[in-house]
């Protein structure tokens, strides 16, 4: 009976909705991240004076589906030493905090379909920063467990690097985004792009935490220069050195979901999320209609984010791996302060305002 | 103690300016670097569809070459492996029948003819040696197999294809190469 009530309470068409929307965005991060792993290596084949894979389709353009046939076909390997549970749960854990992410981002306006005004956010939750704040501290958990239940000392090695990493440099990420937080009051994703539909991009409030913010980005993502957990030449892959197949995928795609997911958050907080620079919005709407809009909205977002992506890869392929020290020097004795500074001084300012 | 060469240069151990240690000017100009590369072009050669011209003095394996009539110019003398300095060619020589003058083209010719590709080093000597333009070099290269004795190319592996049967690919083996560009002195 009681079960029954629940049924006829649940609204269906606001599940289906949802549901459908979880569908797509998932989908969508992983065909973006598919596609990233082709573009970095064209991007570093360009930089480097190469051609870059071209045998697989015109262009190379299937060889995200030869890579993905080629890691589903090869041997699943489960090292005798190892937890196996704990094995298996690692790239788990690490695919399902890289997809959580995609949870909060607003892709876009709002589209009207089948007599609906649907949101093209998943969940507008009003602590969306404090969400993917959180889940990118549960991100290092699938590093962690993953290394350690391989059993080897590189793979520990590695593990431990990430942790390190990560929680450094997320001190200074989130004292920037204290400093974010003050000049928009608010925590809700949705109602700081709505701000920065209004007003100026908050890139320009806030320039100093960008830098920080992006920076950080690098070392939470694990890219280069600070990609010290799967180093190849010194920790022989680090943490997923033990893994093989669909597993490794696992964790190779994480990355780049981590990738393209932080990448819509930077565009988000700092460049305006889905609006569209120079132009309106309110009067697009009028113009040619919610639907169309929305679309736009959405490819304006899109283009923010593979900007971010190629930054990522640009960078990936000029700068060198930092050593460890270095590394902590900077995220502790150089990235804090400067994060804690700009605190003061956005507060500061804001205060003589 | 004094340096053996003028080629070391000394290391700066000058302490980091203050706009050194910002790294990010470093870093963007880095990035610019790799940002022009972009634009550059590739050098590559995409291999089995596109191949790179080959000199006009190139030499790579042998063939035995035939006449207009597609009769074989060898007649068995055995300069070429005289001549030979990593002893790679054998041959034995066979004596013409009557009704086989279209076949061979002097009264002699090589019943067997073979020479071990593993053991050439593509001198060129044995095209220089042979007086009846027989020994070609061609511009065919890296052949591949999955045993040693797959490497001593007889007869019918060296022979260049018919002239009058298959001129297309009797123009295809001899290829573009000049031979015996700087002459071999035995054309008198």
């Amino acid at each position: 009976m009681l079960l029954n009530q629940t049924f006829l309470i649940l609204d269906w068409a606001f599940f289906t909705e949802k549901l459908v929307l979880i569908i797509v965005v998932v989908m969508g991060s992983l065909l973006v991240a598919m596609y990233s792993t082709y573009a970095e290596r064209k991007v570093a084949a360009f930089m480097q004076d190469r051609v870059g894979p071209d045998r697989a389709g015109p262009f190379g353009i299937l060889q995200p589906l030869a890579d993905g046939v080629k890691l589903f076909f090869k041997e699943e390997i489960v090292p005798n030493f190892s937890s196996k549970f704990l094995f298996i749960l690692g790239p788990v854990l690490a695919m399902l905090t890289a997809m959580m992410i995609g949870a909060v981002i607003p892709w876009g306006g709002t589209v009207h379909l089948f007599g609906r005004d649907i949101a093209l956010q998943i969940a507008d939750v009003n602590i969306g920063i404090l969400y993917i704040f959180g889940v990118v501290s549960l991100g290092v958990y699938g590093i962690m467990i993953g290394g350690w239940a391989s059993n080897n000392k590189y793979s520990l090695l590695g593990a431990m690097r990430a942790a390190s990493q990560i929680i450094s440099y997320e001190l200074a990420l989130g004292i920037t985004l204290i400093a974010l937080l003050m000049l928009t009051g608010t925590l809700s994703l949705n109602q700081m792009v709505d701000q920065q539909k209004d007003h100026v991009w908050n890139i320009l409030r806030q320039p100093l935490g960008f830098l920080i913010f992006l920076i950080c980005a690098f070392a939470e993502t694990n890219r280069t220069p600070f990609d010290l957990p799967e180093a190849e030449n010194e920790l022989i892959g680090g943490y997923h050195a033990e893994y093989s197949s669909m597993k490794l995928g696992f964790y190779l795609f994480s990355e780049y979901i981590n990738m393209f997911l932080s990448s819509a958050v930077m565009a988000t907080l700092f460049f305006g999320g889905y609006d569209i620079p120079f132009v309106n919005d309110a009067a697009l709407v009028e113009k040619i209609g919610m639907n169309w809009t929305a679309l736009l909205e959405f490819a304006a977002l899109f283009i923010k984010i593979l900007c971010f992506i190629f930054l990522f890869m640009w960078v990936r392929w000029t700068v060198p791996r930092f050593r460890y020290d270095q590394l902590m020097n900077l995220g502790w004795k150089i990235l804090l302060p400067l994060a804690l500074f700009n605190m003061l001084a956005t507060g500061a300012i804001s205060l003589l305002k | 103690m004094q340096a053996l060469t003028n080629k070391i240069k000394p290391v700066s151990r000058k302490p980091m300016s203050l706009w050194e240690r910002m790294y990010l000017p470093a870093i963007f100009k880095g990035m610019v670097i790799t940002f022009t590369h972009m634009f550059k072009k590739v050098p590559t050669i995409n291999y089995p569809e596109q191949k790179r011209p080959f000199s006009p003095v190139f030499r790579g394996l042998q063939i035995l070459n035939r006449d207009e009539e597609g009769r074989e110019n060898c007649t068995a003398c055995g300069l070429c492996a005289l001549a030979c300095p990593a002893e790679a060619i054998t041959m034995e020589c066979a004596e013409r029948k009557p009704g086989e003058e279209h076949l061979y083209r002097e009264e002699k010719y090589a019943a067997k003819y073979e020479i071990n590709m593993l053991r050439c080093i593509f001198c060129g000597l044995c095209e220089e040696a042979c007086p009846k333009d027989a020994v070609y070099l061609s511009e065919t290269f890296a052949p591949a197999n999955y045993q040693r004795k797959g490497f001593v190319y007889g007869k019918e592996d060296l022979l260049i294809p018919d002239p009058k049967t298959d001129p297309e690919g009797f123009a295809k083996a001899k290829g573009s190469r000049l031979a015996n560009p700087q002459g071999h002195g035995n054309e008198h």
